[in-house]
């Protein structure tokens, strides 16, 4: 089985994130990080090949600007055999769209059995790439997994839906999106961090895999972000003092029921 | 009657804990040719010299084997811990990179102006003429923590693996000879058991060892205490609490004040002053730096730097603006006596700040670490290419060079002028406008723990938070990026039941919040008194190393994240 | 093209989802305002008369699959994706939920369309529809528009209210032959419940115990409370690392985050920390005795006092209140 793990950069989660004014998108500039969901999926994939299924290798692929590079070095120390990074200036401002029709592509030209992703990005939180890609690629597919065994060419998953746990088996090949109940990621060893920089990085261009130009970056964008403005000033609060505890229980259940939380 | 904290050591043993001989079967071990302890600018100056040195010296390279550099840093990033000014001296740059055009160097702008102003609670009079140690003209304005990212960069392109999220927890030492650095495990719980992701540490294994851990170095602690190297005077330090602000108006100089907020006098021993300096057109720096010597319990340096804001000359300067960023750090602030006895051992050689390579007067010591570190270099490859681990040349390129001379220089000035960063030589300009009641008292020298505390009013004139100018300590620690795992072992190590005096002393010193007394003892005026510790909000300045606790190294990676400070 | 197709789940059931039922409403308000009509697709059994009241919430036709399972995503793409080629549809709205984002999503493959997600409002904007999404914690909100049509708008969780202002829908049988990959995800379960662990993410209301609450038995009261309304309880780091409550529990920077209805903050001060981890809760309500407290300064109604009287009294007056 040839497991791929689709992984992004994201800015840290301690950094205070913030939109660049000119082009409305995210300012990048501040510290970077391997998303943190992403490692959830690369721990799932160690755990398949560690729970005894013949996994042949595991592969971290991104789409990304050269800094990029750090993430799928993160990745590898924490278990991938080698990194794809598939990184083009036709691809800068692709939407949701255009972003899993490209990833789509550079998986198709590795062939996967089976795609793992987290379920979302610290920066985008968009939950649905798993499911653009996997349309692409005509697998079955399933998002915000929680557990997952794997028999054969079966796996089994479980997920929190709309009325409870979802029980659902899946076919492979499959694109598996986990949520971070999946597992508690590992720390990378000392030797493995060593080692990340000396697995193979395969770096491509969107010709490389087939990447038609006008179907990804601004012109392959389906939304454009028109305007970015405040959210609405939230009213000040009311603030009462208790003087008289019956007086204030009354205050705070017609509080609550002008609201209908009661 | 107060209590000094000496008087209630910490429970720790560095030379016993923090050294060890190599534990790792071989074929564990990870064998490297120079372990470099601390992506600060010492460390990565070292690492950059010793990339270019190898490139010239390709059989010493092949020996060094398939890593010839590892650089160990706690930190997420090199400069994740960093934090100074910093108004940088050029002339290392220019030595390490002498292609490279200041204009390619990460730094705002070169110094033009600068001014130091004496204030009082509502005017600031300039102290003119300049004070000479406050001249910053040719300097560089520079963010340390984005310096060690550009210099981390440089030491990369040059070969170097740099070894983020490692914290360098244990000295290997064999026959006494220093054989490289244990990393520290991760994956531990609150009581050290081992949790589902353990992950233990390894043995790096190196040729030579190169401790450039900065203020307050964990390994420097430990090796001066087991090869007996402490210098003729202790160590002392001094707190800095640091703030970014976007500004609408971009500030013309560099400034430095002296005065209120702190107190004059003796009784207080507050002695320290501001710096603001400009980031460019849009941002300013500002920060507070006091000596650890003070003796109010209550005094905060965290508070007294916001009280510093409700200054109008410094709220003018800040008007309209945000904050940014934030953070803390201690300078060591002993200078020349403070030195070790040695700055090499069999194995080992330390530089930069750990082995107080500051100019205390002057403000200065990025230049100083990185030179120290380029000599390291030099020193290493002339040995390793003898195949010797005698390191003693390094202290020989150390003492002919700027760095000793320069602290030589400065040396008495902890006599008369012990009183650190800001005190100096400008003492003689402010006596000259005070007509002597600045600064006054008398003068000790003690170590900073060994000064009783007694609860004095410092905090009482401490401004209220309203996070938008004026900020609590739990909202500066939330902008330093610190989001440290709340399970994680303890890595304080204090008495936990100290006079009040003492359980006040860390309480009030503490920037990120990390020491508390609980209500109930607070509100019943105990003499004895609890401390509860919460170590996850720790940016690691090192104050409590300073002041009678003793920091050791968390899991690495955690801490803060600065990115700009 | 015109008109705003409407996904509209059920459980096994048929009772309908009510995000589901908001998004309808929402779209026939759109779709008046665009001069179009607004549909509803229902997949599986679904009787004719319940198929057709789904015309109460303004929708003129339902799409109705028969032979598509519910409860997983990729048949529904395919259903939706026919529908909204056949008849040549201008946007798919969805009421938040996990199979709205896979459905969505499925379909911006299959149509190569633009989609946004997390819509807390949709606007018409010279005669197309404009997405609000809120982003970055919910500290800006980025209008977003539709390069080409169609469009998807997957909203958030509880964004559009149902509105009961139309009559009948049309309901018509869709035929759709699904994707070799639709078939090979099968449900084994579905909609187990597993009471035991309250998932606070989850919780509609929230008491969050703070250190006001002065000692670990008192998370009693906080408990009683959340019993009576029905809601789950929540923590500050302070009181875990305390020992007081699960680390499960724990919400904030270095917990979880959550946007109940309502947040009643016991005890709670407010810290940075803690803020981010519930400050897009829609109702905030703080109980505190300080009155310096931070909570105060963004909370929306907050009672400076002893939680320790308030909070048993507040106990019963809502437990008498919901029995009566």
């Amino acid at each position: 089985m040839k497991i791929c793990v689709l992984v992004k950069e994201v800015p840290d989660a301690a950094v205070d994130k913030r939109i660049d004014p000119e082009t409305k998108r995210l300012d990048r500039s501040g510290e970077k990080n391997l998303n943190p969901f992403d490692t959830h999926a690369l721990e799932a994939a160690m755990q398949v090949k560690e729970g005894g299924s013949d996994v042949e290798e595991i592969v971290a692929v991104t789409m990304g600007p050269d800094s990029a590079v750090r993430a799928l070095h993160k990745a590898v120390a924490l278990g991938a055999d080698r990194s794809v990074h598939l990184t083009d200036a036709a691809l800068e401002n692709s939407d949701v769209c255009a972003t899993g029709y490209a990833l789509a592509k550079v998986l198709e030209s590795e062939g996967p059995d089976l795609v793992l992703l987290g379920q979302q990005s610290d920066d985008g939180e968009c939950y649905t790439i798993g499911a653009v890609v996997a349309d692409h690629l005509k697998m079955p597919s399933l998002t915000q997994v929680i557990k997952m065994d794997v028999a054969g060419d079966k796996l089994t998953c479980e997920r929190q839906a709309e009325y409870g746990y979802d029980t659902v088996e899946v076919e492979l090949p499959a694109v598996i999106s986990v949520g971070d109940a999946i597992n508690e990621p590992r720390y990378p060893s000392l030797k493995a961090i060593m080692g990340a920089k000396k697995k193979p990085l395969d770096t491509k261009a969107i010709g490389d895999v087939g990447i038609e130009a006008g179907q990804v970056g601004t012109e392959g964008s389906q939304t454009t972000v028109l305007e970015l403005k405040a959210p609405p000033a939230k009213e000040a609060g009311e603030i009462i003092e208790d003087e008289d505890t019956n007086e204030t229980v009354e205050k705070i259940v017609a509080w609550l029921d002008e609201r209908k939380l009661i | 009657m107060g209590h000094a904290p000496s008087e209630f050591p910490p429970p720790v043993n560095p030379a016993e804990e923090f050294v060890t001989g190599i534990t790792d079967p071989e074929e564990e071990r990870i064998e490297v040719g120079v372990a470099i302890v601390g992506g600060g600018p010492g460390g990565l100056a070292c690492a950059v010299r010793l990339g270019q040195l190898l490139e010239g010296e390709p059989e010493l390279a092949e020996r060094l084997g398939e890593v010839p550099v590892a650089v160990i840093e706690k930190g997420k990033t090199s400069g994740a811990h960093l934090l100074s000014g910093a108004n940088m001296r050029p002339s290392a740059m220019q030595e390490l990179f002498p292609d490279l055009d200041p204009s390619d160097w990460p730094v705002y702008q070169e110094v033009e102006k600068d001014a130091v102003y004496l204030l009082t609670k509502k005017a600031a009079l300039p102290l003119k003429p300049m004070p000479p140690n406050f001249r910053n003209h040719g300097n560089y304005v520079t963010s340390v923590a984005k310096l060690g990212r550009f210099l981390q960069e440089k030491a990369e392109e040059l070969g170097a693996y740099v070894l983020s999220e490692t914290a360098a927890d244990k000295l290997l030492v064999e026959d006494r000879i220093v054989r490289g650095i244990r990393s520290g495990d991760k994956g531990r719980g609150k009581e050290g058991q081992e949790l589902g992701n353990f992950e233990p540490g390894s043995d790096v294994v190196a040729k030579a060892t190169v401790l450039a851990e900065g203020t307050l170095g964990h390994l420097t602690g430990a090796a001066l205490d087991y090869f007996d190297l402490h210098g003729s005077e202790p160590q002392r330090w001094e707190l800095g609490v640091k703030e970014v602000w976007e500004i609408s108006e971009p500030l013309d100089r560099v400034i430095h004040t002296m005065g209120w907020p702190l107190r004059k006098g003796a009784r207080w021993n507050e002695f320290g002053g501001s710096f603001i300096y400009p980031m460019g057109e849009d941002k300013l720096c500002i920060g507070l730096v006091v000596g650890l010597d003070y003796t109010d319990a209550t005094f905060s340096c965290h508070d007294a730097l916001q009280e510093l804001k409700t200054h109008p000359f410094i709220k003018k300067l800040l008007d309209g603006g945000k904050r940014v960023a934030w953070g803390a750090k201690t300078i060591p602030s002993g200078g020349y006596w403070s030195m070790p006895k040695r700055l090499s051992v069999p194995g080992m050689v330390m530089a930069g700040d750990c082995v107080s390579m500051v100019n205390v007067p002057e403000l200065k010591g990025i230049h100083y670490a990185m030179h120290a570190g380029i000599y390291a270099a030099e020193s290493i490859v002339e040995s390793l290419k003898q195949d010797s681990v005698n390191f003693e040349s390094y202290e020989r390129r150390v003492r002919k060079s700027l760095i000793e001379e320069d602290l030589y220089r400065s040396r008495n000035m902890r006599q008369p002028f012990s009183k650190g960063f800001f005190v100096g030589g400008a003492i003689a300009s402010a006596m000259t406008v005070t007509k002597g009641a600045f600064p006054g008292g008398h003068w000790s020298s003690e170590d900073d723990a060994e000064h009783e505390m007694v609860l004095g009013e410092a905090s009482e004139s401490y401004p209220k938070p309203d996070n938008e100018y004026i900020f609590d300590k739990l909202n500066s620690v939330f902008l330093s990026g610190n989001a440290t795992r709340d399970d994680a072992p303890n890595h304080i190590r204090i008495q936990e039941r100290v006079p009040r005096e003492v359980a006040q002393t860390w309480v009030s010193m503490c920037p990120a919040q990390v020491y508390e007394i609980p209500e109930d003892q607070l509100e019943s005026g105990a003499d004895m008194v609890d401390v509860h510790v919460t170590a996850s909000n720790c940016v690691q300045c090192g104050a409590i190393t300073a002041k009678g606790g003793r920091l050791t190294l968390p899991e690495g990676g955690d801490g803060p994240l600065y990115q700009e400070v | 093209m015109a008109g705003i197709l409407v996904y509209t789940l059920h459980d096994d059931e048929g009772n309908f989802n009510k995000n589901s039922l908001g998004a309808l409403s929402e779209a026939a308000k759109l779709a008046g305002e665009l001069g179009t009509e607004a549909s509803a697709v229902v997949v599986g059994e679904v009787a004719d008369d319940a198929a057709a009241g789904l015309g109460k919430y303004g929708v003129t036709k339902v799409y109705r699959a028969k032979s598509a399972p519910e409860g997983l995503a990729q048949p529904i793409v395919d259903v939706m994706a026919k529908v909204m080629t056949d008849n040549d549809i201008s946007y798919a709205l969805f009421g938040g939920g996990l199979l709205g984002f896979e459905i969505g999503a499925g379909l911006t493959a299959r149509l190569n369309a633009g989609v946004t997600m997390e819509v807390t409002a949709v606007n018409v904007r010279d005669g197309k529809l404009v997405a609000e999404r809120p982003i970055l914690q919910d500290s800006q909100i980025a209008d977003v528009g539709y390069v080409s049509e169609p469009g998807i708008i997957i909203g958030r969780l509880n964004a559009f209210d149902e509105n009961e202002t139309g009559g009948t829908a049309e309901v018509e049988d869709v035929e759709v032959e699904l994707s070799e990959w639709s078939t090979k995800a099968k449900m084994v379960t579905r909609g187990e419940q597993r009471g035991a662990d309250v998932n606070i993410e989850d919780a509609d209301i929230l008491v969050g115990g703070g250190r006001g609450l002065g000692q670990k038995e008192n998370f009693e009261l906080a408990e009683q409370l959340a019993d009576a309304m029905g809601g789950a309880v929540a923590a500050t780091r302070a009181v875990v690392d305390a020992g007081w409550y699960p680390y499960a529990a724990q919400i904030g920077q270095t917990g979880k985050t959550v946007a109940p209805k309502l947040y009643l903050a016991a005890g709670i001060s407010g810290a940075i920390q803690h803020k981010v981890g519930m400050q897009n809760s829609e109702n905030i309500l703080a109980i505190n005795k300080d009155q310096n407290a931070p909570i105060f300064e963004f909370c929306d109604f907050g009672v400076v006092g002893d939680l320790h009287k308030i909070m048993p009294k507040l106990t019963e007056a809502i437990k008498a209140k919901k029995g009566g």
